[in-house]
Formats: C-alpha cells, sequence, structure tokens
C-alpha cells in the first residue's frame, strides 16, 4: 500500500516536519513493514508562466520552432525556444526556469539554440513525471488552473508530496486503505485519528431494480452481502482532474484516467471499499443481478480482453450481458466514457473466496481483488457510494438522483470473541493489567464487555480476522508494543542427540570432505532427455510448475546434477575435480498412483486411516551420495607424475563412506546404462545392492562437455545407514609373532581377483589375519589367457608363535580353495 | 734367528697402525686401516703370532709388548669409528635435505558446502538445550504443507507461497515450500512436550538471481509444552542469535502476519561484528503457534501452547558470512566451498 503523506496528513496529525523515515518507523511498529518510498524527483524553479506571444520559425532542419515571450512573475519576460505546438498566446504554462532540475536527472539551464537564448523551458506532463498519457505542453487550463505568472507550479500541481509504501499483511485488508494507515499511524504514535468514513453523509435511497442471487454459494458463503446503488446525472465529462487528486493516485500507483474513474479509484483508496461506476445509459432500465455466470458466457472486461466464465465466477449483468466480474474487474461494455452524463455507482461487498478463485481462474489481479480477498468492511458499501457521487456533484458537475437508488445489506455482524483477561499474559509472558487489555482492545475498535475476569469482545466491522482470543492477544502484543516481550529461555527435557541417520550422514560427509571431495548442492530438477540417459525408462516424478519447461523432472539420481556442476567449474577453467553431494532422490514406481485426490480439513487432526492414505501416497525419497571425479586425482609436482583421477578415486571414495558408517562395501563387475561397460562396478554389502561406481559412458561424457575419463559413485545412504554397524564386538588383539608368506598363483584372466582372494582367505582359515593383492602379471611365462596374482599373506595365532611349517599349510589351504573355486595353480 | 719382537718393530707397527687410522676419513678408509693394521695379515698380528716361537723366557715381555700395542690400536680404532660414523651420519643428513616448501603432496583439499556446516552448527545449539532434529519429506502432501499449517485453500498467504506443484496437481503433491510441515509431523509423532528443530530443502518458484534462488534451505523451531509464551520465544531466539553472531547479538520482533502462528512477528537480529558496522537485520519469521495447528495434530490448546520460527540458512549466510551473490551458494564452484573448507 502506498500511502501519499499529504492524504495521510487529512486523517491523522502528522509531525510539522514528517519524513518518510518518520512514517515508516512508525507504521513499522504496528506491523506495516518498510517496503520503498515514492516522489516526483524535481526541484524548482519551476513557475506558472503567461504565454505573452509564440512566432513560429521554419528551420533549416524542417522543423519550426516558436520562439516565445513568456511572463513569468519577473520585471521582463523570458525569451524561451519550444518545438510543441498545442499552446498559443494567453496561454498558462509550466516552465522550468535555469537551476530546476526534471525526473531524469535533467536540468535546466540557459542554452542557445536555434539563433536564441532559450532562458528556461515550457514543461509537458510527462517531462515533469505526472504520466505518460499526454504529449504536448501542459496547458494549465486544461486542469482548470488559471494561477498568477510565478505562482510555484510545483506545490500547485502537488509534485511536492511523497508517499511511503508498506506492505499489508493478508490479515488485515483494511490496512489497504488512507482510512486503515491513518488509524495504524494512530496506534503507534498517539496522534489523533479522524475516520472519512465518519464524515460521509449517505442517505438512504431506494427505488432502483436489484436481483441479488447465488444459487451455488462457494463453500456455503453467498457471493454478494451487500450492494449499494446510486445515481448522479449530469456530469461534465470534460472537467479535468484536479491537479491535487492526479498527484495522490500517481503516488499511490495508479493512473490517472478520467475524473469519474479517477473519483471511483480515489474513494476506494481512501476508504479501501472498492466500487464500480457504470454508464447508466448503457444499462439495461430492468436493473442490476447478482449471478453466477452461466458456463460459457462471455464478457469484454476494461482491459480489453475477451474472458470466458465459469459457472462459479460470480457476475454484476443486467437483463441483456454480463456487466462486470464481481470484485475483480468490470466490462467494458457499461464503462463510462467521453459522453457518459449520469452515472451509476455500485458498490458491494464479494465473497473472499468467490473472488479470490476469479482472480485464480482468469488470472486476473486487481486492486479490488486485492481488497476483497482480505475482506472490506461491510459498512462501508453504501458510504462508498455516497462518497463518490459527493466527488461527481462537487468536481465533474453532477447531481444525484436523490429518488433513485439501493441497498441491499445481508452483512451479519462479526460474532464476538470470548477472552479471559489473564490469556494475553499468559500467551505473551507480559504481564499486562486489566486497563492494557480493555484499553487496546477498545482502541482498535473492539466493544469489550467485561463480566469479571472474563471478557466479550466484538470485533470493529473492519477486522474480520479477529475470530479467536489469540488474534485478540496479538493486537494487545502489537498496540502495547512487542517491545515489551521478555527474554526467558525455556528449559526442554533432555533430548537424545542426533538420530543415529543424522549423526551417520555428518560422518560420511565430513570424511569425504576430509579425503579430498568438495560437497555441492545441485538443483534437483532434470531434463527428460538427460532423465533418460542414465535410468531409460524409469518412471519420474513431474512439476507441473517448472521455471523452464524444458527442465521439469526431479532426479532419481544424483549424478546429473553433479555433471553439470563439473562442466561449469571447467569452464571456469578449474579441471581437476573431486566432488560429491548428499541429497534425495526421488523415486516413484512405475503404476503408483502418489497423493490422494482428498486433502484432509486443516485444524483437525485426520484419522489413523487418513494419515496413513497421505502417508502411503507420499514418492520414495531416499537420501543418496554420489561423487565425481575427473583430471588428475594427484597433480605433477616436483619428483612425482601426475596421477589421474579414475574408477580408483570413486572406490576409495566408496571405502571412504563404508568406513565412516562402518559397513563393508564391496565391488563387483556390473552393467549402468550411463557407465562404462567394463569399468563399473557394482557395489554391495554382503547380497544387498547399495550402489554402483563406474566411469560415465565417454560419450556421455563428452555429451555432457567432460573429458573422456569421468569417475562417479553413487550410493544409497538410507540402507547405508540401516546396514550400519552399531554393536560391534572387539575382538582380543594377539601380539604373538607373525608369520608372513607370499603367495603367487595362476588363474584364467577373466576371474576377479577379488574373488580369488576371498577365496583364498576363506581356505587359509583361522590363522590368517591379513591378506592384499600385491600383483597381476600377464606374459612370459605365464600361459595366455590367465593371469599371475600374488597375495602377501600374514598369519598370527593368539596362542602360540606359528611355525613356517604350519603357516606353509594354511596358506596351502588357501590356494586348494581358490583351486577348486576357479582352477588356480601354484605358480612355478 | 733373532727375535722380530722388539720395542722398534712394535712402535713401528703401532705409529703406521695410528697413522693410518688417524688419516680414515670415512668407513671405507677405516674398514681398509682396520684390515691393514688391526687384520689377520696386520704386521702386529704377524708379530703376535710370531709370539709362539720364542723362546720361552721372552714370551712374556714379547706378549705384553705387543698385547699393549693391540690395544692402542684398538682403542684408536673404536675411536676413529665413532668420530667417523657421527661424521658421516652429519652429511648425510645435510645430503638429505629438502625444501619443506615443496614436499610432493598427496593430499588434494576438499571441502563441505558452508550451508551444510551452518545447518549443522545451528542443530548443535538445538541439540545442545536437548531439542530433536525432526526430519519429513520434501516432495510433500499438500495437508502438511499448507492445510495443517492453517493455510485456507482460497487464503492469499497460499498464493503467495509460490509453490511448485507436482504432476498430476489434483492429487496434491507439492514441493514443501518451507520446513514447516516438519512440524506437523512431528507433532503427531512424538509425546509431548516436543522441542524440535528442522533443518533441510525447500521450494519456491523464484527465479534465481542475486538473492533469490528456487531451492534453498530453512531452520524451522518448534515448542510445544505447558506454560510456554512469546518470552521463551524470544530467549530461544536470543541465544540462537548470540551463538550464530556473538554475545551482542540481540532479537527485535515485529508484528507480521503468518498462517500458523498467532501471534505472529518479523524477527530481527542485531548483528554486532557485521562488515561495515553493527546493524539489525532481518532474519526470519515466528510467533506462538496458531492453535488450529495444534488442533491439526489431535493436540488441545486449553493444555498445551508453544512457539515456532523459522529462518532461511542462505540468508543467514549471506549476511553473517558478507556474501552478496546468492548465486556462489548453488552454483557448485569448488573455489567456493574451499574458502570455508570445514569450518564457516
Amino acid at each position: 500500500m502506498r500511502v501519499p503523506i499529504s492524504w495521510l496528513g487529512e486523517w491523522t496529525d502528522l509531525p510539522e516536519d514528517v519524513s518518510l523515515e518518520h512514517l515508516h518507523a512508525a507504521l513499522v511498529k504496528v506491523g506495516l513493514e518498510e517496503e520503498d518510498t515514492h516522489g516526483f524527483p524535481l526541484t524548482g524553479p519551476i513557475v506558472v508562466g503567461r504565454v505573452i506571444s509564440a512566432e513560429p520559425e521554419p528551420q533549416s532542419n524542417g522543423k519550426t520552432i516558436n520562439w516565445c515571450q513568456v511572463e513569468v512573475g519577473e520585471a521582463e519576460p523570458r525569451g524561451i525556444v519550444c518545438g510543441a505546438h498545442n499552446f498559443g498566446p494567453g496561454d498558462k504554462v509550466v516552465v522550468t526556469l535555469p537551476g530546476a532540475v526534471l525526473p531524469g536527472p535533467f536540468p535546466i539551464a540557459a542554452r542557445k539554440t536555434y539563433g536564441h537564448v532559450s532562458d528556461g523551458m515550457i514543461a509537458s506532463a510527462r517531462e515533469l513525471g505526472m504520466g505518460d498519457e499526454h504529449d504536448g505542453i501542459l496547458r494549465l487550463a486544461e486542469l482548470g488552473l488559471d494561477p498568477e505568472p510565478g505562482t510555484d507550479a510545483i506545490a500547485l500541481l502537488g509534485l511536492d508530496d511523497a508517499a511511503v509504501e508498506v506492505n499489508v499483511t493478508p490479515d488485515r485488508g483494511y490496512a489497504f486503505s488512507i482510512r486503515g494507515i491513518a488509524r495504524e499511524y494512530s496506534h503507534s504514535t498517539g496522534a489523533a485519528f479522524r475516520d472519512p468514513a465518519a464524515s460521509i453523509e449517505a442517505p438512504p435511497v431506494s427505488g432502483y431494480p436489484l436481483e441479488i442471487g447465488d444459487d451455488a454459494p462457494v463453500r456455503g458463503r453467498a457471493g454478494c452481502s451487500v450492494f449499494s446503488v446510486r445515481v448522479v446525472r449530469g456530469i461534465d465529462p470534460t472537467r479535468p482532474t484536479p491537479p491535487w487528486m492526479a498527484s495522490r493516485l500517481r503516488l499511490a500507483g495508479m493512473r490517472s484516467v478520467s475524473l469519474a474513474v479517477d473519483i471511483s479509484n480515489y474513494v476506494m483508496l481512501e476508504l479501501g471499499a472498492p466500487n464500480h461506476t457504470y454508464d447508466l445509459a448503457k444499462v439495461d432500465a430492468g436493473g442490476l443481478v447478482v449471478r453466477r455466470a452461466a458456463q460459457g458466457e462471455q464478457l469484454e472486461t476494461l482491459d480489453g480482453k475477451q474472458r470466458t466464465l465459469d459457472a462459479a465466477d460470480l457476475v454484476v449483468a443486467d437483463a441483456q450481458r454480463v456487466l462486470g466480474l464481481a470484485g475483480v474487474m468490470g466490462g467494458a461494455y457499461s464503462e463510462l466514457g467521453g459522453d457518459t452524463r449520469d452515472v451509476l455507482i455500485e458498490a458491494a461487498i464479494w465473497d473472499p473466496v468467490t473472488v479470490a478463485r476469479s482472480v485464480r481462474r482468469h488470472k486476473l489481479p486487481s486492486e479490488a481483488a486485492k481488497r476483497y480477498e482480505r475482506g472490506v468492511d461491510p459498512t462501508l458499501a453504501p458510504l462508498a457510494t455516497a462518497r463518490v457521487a459527493e466527488l461527481l456533484v462537487e468536481l465533474a458537475g453532477g447531481t444525484v438522483d436523490e429518488g433513485l437508488g439501493a441497498l441491499y445489506d445481508a452483512s451479519t455482524p462479526l460474532p464476538p470473541v470470548r477472552l479471559p483477561l489473564d490469556r494475553a499474559a499468559a500467551v505473551i509472558g507480559v504481564p499486562y493489567t486489566r486497563d492494557e487489555v480493555v484499553g487496546t482492545l477498545e482502541l482498535i475498535g473492539a466493544t469489550v464487555e467485561a463480566d469479571g475476569e472474563l471478557l466479550t469482545v466484538t470485533p470493529p466491522s473492519w477486522r474480520p480476522d479477529l475470530v479467536d482470543d489469540v488474534s485478540l492477544v496479538e493486537e494487545v502484543a502489537r498496540i502495547t508494543g512487542y517491545d515489551r516481550i521478555p527474554a526467558e529461555l525455556p528449559i526442554a527435557p533432555a533430548g537424545r542427540g542426533l538420530t543415529r541417520a543424522q549423526a551417520a550422514r555428518r560422518r560420511v560427509a565430513q570424511t569425504l570432505a576430509a579425503a579430498g571431495s568438495t560437497e555441492v548442492l545441485a538443483y534437483p530438477f532434470v531434463a527428460d532427455a538427460v532423465a533418460e540417459r542414465y535410468e531409460p525408462g524409469a518412471a519420474s516424478v513431474r512439476l507441473a510448475n517448472a521455471l523452464d519447461a524444458q527442465v521439469s523432472l526431479l532426479r532419481r539420481t544424483l549424478l546429473p546434477g553433479l555433471a553439470e556442476i563439473a562442466h561449469r567449474n571447467l569452464a571456469r577453467g578449474l579441471t581437476d575435480l573431486a566432488l560429491f553431494e548428499i541429497g534425495a532422490v526421488f523415486r516413484p514406481e512405475v503404476g503408483v498412483a502418489y497423493g490422494t485426490e482428498f486433502i484432509p480439513l486443516g485444524a483437525e487432526r485426520p484419522g489413523d486411516d487418513t494419515l496413513a492414505r497421505l502417508g502411503a501416497g507420499i514418492p520414495p525419497q531416499a537420501r543418496h551420495v554420489a561423487g565425481l571425479f575427473l583430471g588428475e586425482a594427484l597433480p605433477k609436482q616436483p619428483g612425482a607424475a601426475a596421477v589421474p583421477a579414475g574408477l580408483g578415486d570413486a572406490l576409495d571414495a566408496v571405502r571412504q563412506v563404508g568406513f565412516a558408517l562402518g559397513v563393508d562395501i564391496r565391488p563387483a563387475q556390473g552393467a549402468h546404462p550411463a557407465l562404462h561397460p567394463g569399468r563399473t562396478a557394482e557395489l554391495r554389502v554382503g547380497d544387498r545392492v547399495v550402489g554402483v561406481a563406474g566411469e560415465l559412458l565417454p560419450a556421455l561424457a563428452l555429451e555432457s562437455d567432460l573429458p573422456r575419463v569421468v569417475a562417479v559413485y553413487e550410493l544409497d545412504l538410507d540402507v547405508l545407514v540401516e546396514l550400519g554397524a552399531y554393536d560391534r564386538q572387539a575382538t582380543p588383539i594377539g601380539t604373538l609373532p607373525a608369520a608372513t608368506q607370499d603367495l603367487s598363483l595362476v588363474v584364467d584372466a577373466q576371474v576377479p581377483a577379488g574373488d580369488v582372494r576371498d577365496a583364498v582367505a576363506e581356505g587359509a582359515g583361522e590363522l590368517l589375519e591379513h591378506i592384499r593383492l600385491v600383483d597381476d602379471y600377464r606374459g612370459q611365462g605365464v600361459q595366455e589367457g590367465s593371469k599371475s596374482l600374488t597375495f602377501a599373506l600374514r598369519f598370527r595365532a593368539a596362542d602360540r608363535t606359528l611355525t613356517a611349517a604350519e603357516a606353509t599349510d594354511a596358506k596351502l589351504a588357501g590356494l586348494a580353495r581358490a583351486a577348486e573355486r576357479f582352477g588356480a595353480t601354484l605358480r612355478e | 734367528m733373532s727375535n722380530p719382537i722388539t720395542e722398534q718393530t712394535v712402535t713401528a707397527a703401532v705409529e703406521a697402525a695410528l697413522a693410518a687410522i688417524g688419516e680414515a676419513g670415512d668407513s671405507a678408509s677405516l674398514k681398509a686401516a682396520r684390515a691393514a693394521h688391526a687384520g689377520e695379515s696386520s704386521p702386529l698380528a704377524l708379530l703376535n703370532a710370531a709370539i709362539r716361537d720364542l723362546p720361552g723366557d721372552q714370551k712374556a715381555a714379547a706378549g705384553k709388548l705387543v698385547g699393549q700395542a693391540r690395544g692402542r690400536v684398538t682403542q684408536a680404532l673404536a675411536a676413529a669409528e665413532e668420530r667417523v660414523l657421527v661424521a658421516e651420519e652429519r652429511e648425510r643428513l645435510v645430503a638429505e635435505a629438502v625444501d619443506v616448501t615443496a614436499v610432493p603432496s598427496r593430499w588434494n583439499r576438499g571441502a563441505r558446502h558452508p550451508l551444510s556446516l551452518l545447518m549443522e552448527e545451528m542443530s548443535d545449539l538445538f541439540i545442545a538445550m536437548g531439542w530433536e532434529i525432526g526430519e519429513g519429506p520434501e516432495l510433500e502432501h499438500e495437508w502438511f504443507n499448507f492445510d495443517a499449517l492453517n493455510f485456507d485453500e482460497d487464503h492469499p498467504a497460499r498464493a503467495m507461497q509460490d509453490t511448485f506443484f507436482v504432476e498430476p496437481a489434483e492429487r496434491h503433491l507439492v514441493m514443501r515450500t518451507h520446513t514447516s510441515p516438519v512440524q506437523i509431523r512431528s507433532l503427531l509423532s512424538r509425546p509431548l512436550p516436543v522441542y524440535v528443530a528442522a533443518v533441510g530443502r525447500v521450494y519456491r518458484t523464484d527465479e534465481l538471481d542475486a538473492t533469490h534462488t528456487p531451492v534453498f534451505h530453512q531452520i524451522e523451531g518448534i515448542a510445544i509444552d505447558k506454560g510456554l509464551t512469546m518470552a521463551h520465544l524470544r530467549g530461544t531466539l536470543e541465544h540462537l542469535a548470540r551463538a550464530m553472531f556473538g554475545e551482542g547479538a540481540q532479537i527485535r520482533l515485529r508484528p507480521n502476519y503468518f498462517p500458523f502462528t498467532e501471534p505472529s512477528a518479523e524477527m530481527d537480529v542485531w548483528q554486532p561484528n557485521a562488515k561495515g558496522g553493527a546493524r539489525w537485520v532481518e532474519w526470519g519469521g515466528c510467533g506462538m503457534v496458531n492453535p488450529n495447528v495444534l488442533r491439526s495434530a489431535g493436540i488441545d490448546p486449553d493444555e498445551y501452547q508453544g512457539f515456532a520460527f523459522g529462518m532461511g540458512i542462505e540468508r543467514t549466510l549471506q549476511f553473517r558470512n558478507d556474501m552478496n551473490d546468492m548465486r556462489d551458494m548453488v552454483e557448485g564452484d569448488v573455489r567456493f566451498s574451499q574458502q570455508f573448507g570445514m569450518v564457516v
């Protein structure tokens, strides 16, 4: 809401030296947050001038300029060159004298031009920042003004005013008005408040035919509760909007359109009561009808757009046609025009829900709708029509048709709310006195009846948000000041700390970062083509209103996000990358209808069945951890060659994750549609598949603008956390000497070394303390198609020093198991 | 045959030996000197062997003479050995010197994301107060995100949330617009009293620019107990503010509106150590939990009441750590996180 200072000052007492800062500070205290300030960025001298003469002088460039003599209240007239032609001798105009600055900023100086010294400028409304609607020179007679030359034009035109803009929260529709803001300013500062509604004379009128109906109330609420009509006849459609009104409207953010429309808007802004004006001649003599639209009925709204109406839209119509979308926007047909003499003024109270839905349905927000959606004081409707009529008489030369009008009023008073006197103190923690509680509520306009310690509070008509005790408590706290609330630390019962899963996730992140990976947080949105590349045919969740319609799926895997971030880093010259992300993935199953067709009501606990259905309707959202490596794992350094990043880095990161969680994650040869067919590891814990590691398919890497070798891994962190070791039993540490032996054996080259190692370890039995693959040799001395694997074995017994023979026996037992399982032979 | 073991021959052998030992500057020359003058074929060894052939009456004197001589040589060898070892070790250490500013590294610098670190730091403060950390899905049912939190389906506040809907929209799934659904989930699943904080990702349909991102993070707190007041809310916020911004931090509350709290407040924090000078900064929203929210979780608002608050992690990081551009937090440029490493 934008609030011009001069307007606010009409209805409350502002200090002499009022500033925008002062207004913001006062209003924020009562919950009207500072948004912006507005003004006319110009400085004088800008004065009224009378054109004495204007001599046309054709120029060599084909233009004709006017060489003018202008009286500006000085001893001598000034000579001014002007390119416009819509004025002549005798006209009063606005002259910006040297030293003035117009919006732009555009400083004015005396300058030589077209063979003259132009000693100032004759200004247009556009140049003065008064609007873009009119081009030529502003002739003050057009505004109905005839001031003396030399008069300060800035004050004359209301250009010395300024406005604060405050944010009005959705519960306080009344504050979308000068009336509401003045009231709140008064609450904040104690300054007097004069209610603009109180000074309006609104004589009852009747005789205008109305038919108010609603055969399809939304959520049980009738669409229209109040409808007021008055008629003003014989306005002069050529009358201009007075500058003070135009200036206030402009500062309030509204265009000046025509006097009658401006008056309607002015009254809406001042009272907070939207109203509408019709050309009476265009309305069927049978009067106005309020009803739901027929499905498909047509309406051209004031913005010139043709609208196809829905049966849930509420309309104002006559016997011939729909005249407007109730509370949202009027129709073009009955719009006031240049020849309108008789005006039908309407102000109504519309159901907020009906209005809100029409706004959404037609994507048609409006100043009126904004107020109706938040609730308009129902007592204002007949006052608003009266005030519009009054201004049409005063400014447009019309006369009220006292015999014609109507008032339909089916509004109900706001229900009283019971408030125990001590409730405010119990909620806020401030020991408010009885006087503070009752006084505050009365100050905001409520009626308070006390029965001992129990108050019965009837909210004022403009506060439909005051529906329960805590909303009244908020008023007490707000008006007496939130700064009175003390600070006290509550004592919570003993907590259990982070959950196992929360602690485990942190360990994973810390471990990966310590080991050299950098955490990133990618957006979870992916394009269809990308999703298809990583998991062809898989089901994904799709956003209905993605910011980029091309990127509307929710990720099933973290890998595309990592690839995108890797590309961004590469583009910035960062060529060696180790990244990881921990985040949710969205993995709906094919054929499951997630969500529910219903939404349970709020303010009551749904039944267990309903809660179970809501729960079952949430698509699975596991937390994954994934990483990416490319470039060099270790750079070239003095005395050390570079080490390229590769699958080993990804598998090490997997081991780091396993280490952090206390699970043994093992790789097995695997396959994945986005990964290199020969360099893909399925990751398992026992028999359970927990993830994948590998190098991206080179073609996919290239498509993603990445180098050929990009190693990645992805693990289901939720599953790993579940599998983690939390009750590990210690084994005693043997201190007797160890026996170490190497075992070289030959197997088919296709047999995975890890499987051979496992077989050897199994066969070697309890004495084996440690086994490690130290060599994989192929070539001379080993048959083609075979390989020689060498393992370093460490044996130890808990109770004796092992002999070499015992160690050898164990080793050979290991060999025997590998022979049995894979045909391994001892390498000679 | 004359007696070869004379004062003269022995002295000559000893002097030759001592000279050679004295000259030995390294282990190799010392080894050669040991072989030449104390080895089996050294002069003294030969003299010693000759004792056997002497007449009996001369053996004792000759033995004494040669024995003393060999003792001197052995002693000299031991001393030289010590001397050479020390010298050699010294040389070796000199030779082994490296430029410690250029020793090859086998470690790469990784980093946590500062948003994660900040969320963990804030969570830890609540854990320390006995609170627990609640969780909920990012793709959420509308009831949890709106209705249960007292957002009427037609209320302007609901439209103001800039919600991402999920297809098909009539199945009422949304990307959660705040962490507040965790309030309801916590109230439904935990015994009272409840003191829970929630951190995590939230979504709004804002285009990415210097101050907005469609995907961001929040921390949320809810405390429901008997007798909690807005003073407890302020106390909790001040405690958090001091932990985040230093001892001089303060909280200022301004009236505001949120469907899920009544009274509601916007909170500002006094940031005493801000770059460019201490200042008030808008930090988040808070208030006393609206009775309708408690009713949504089956809690009697006449018996229990409490407070809730929430703030943006990105915003907190922005003003706490002097960051001007939100895009740095979402782009994943490794240089951004690496400024922080493991500490924010």
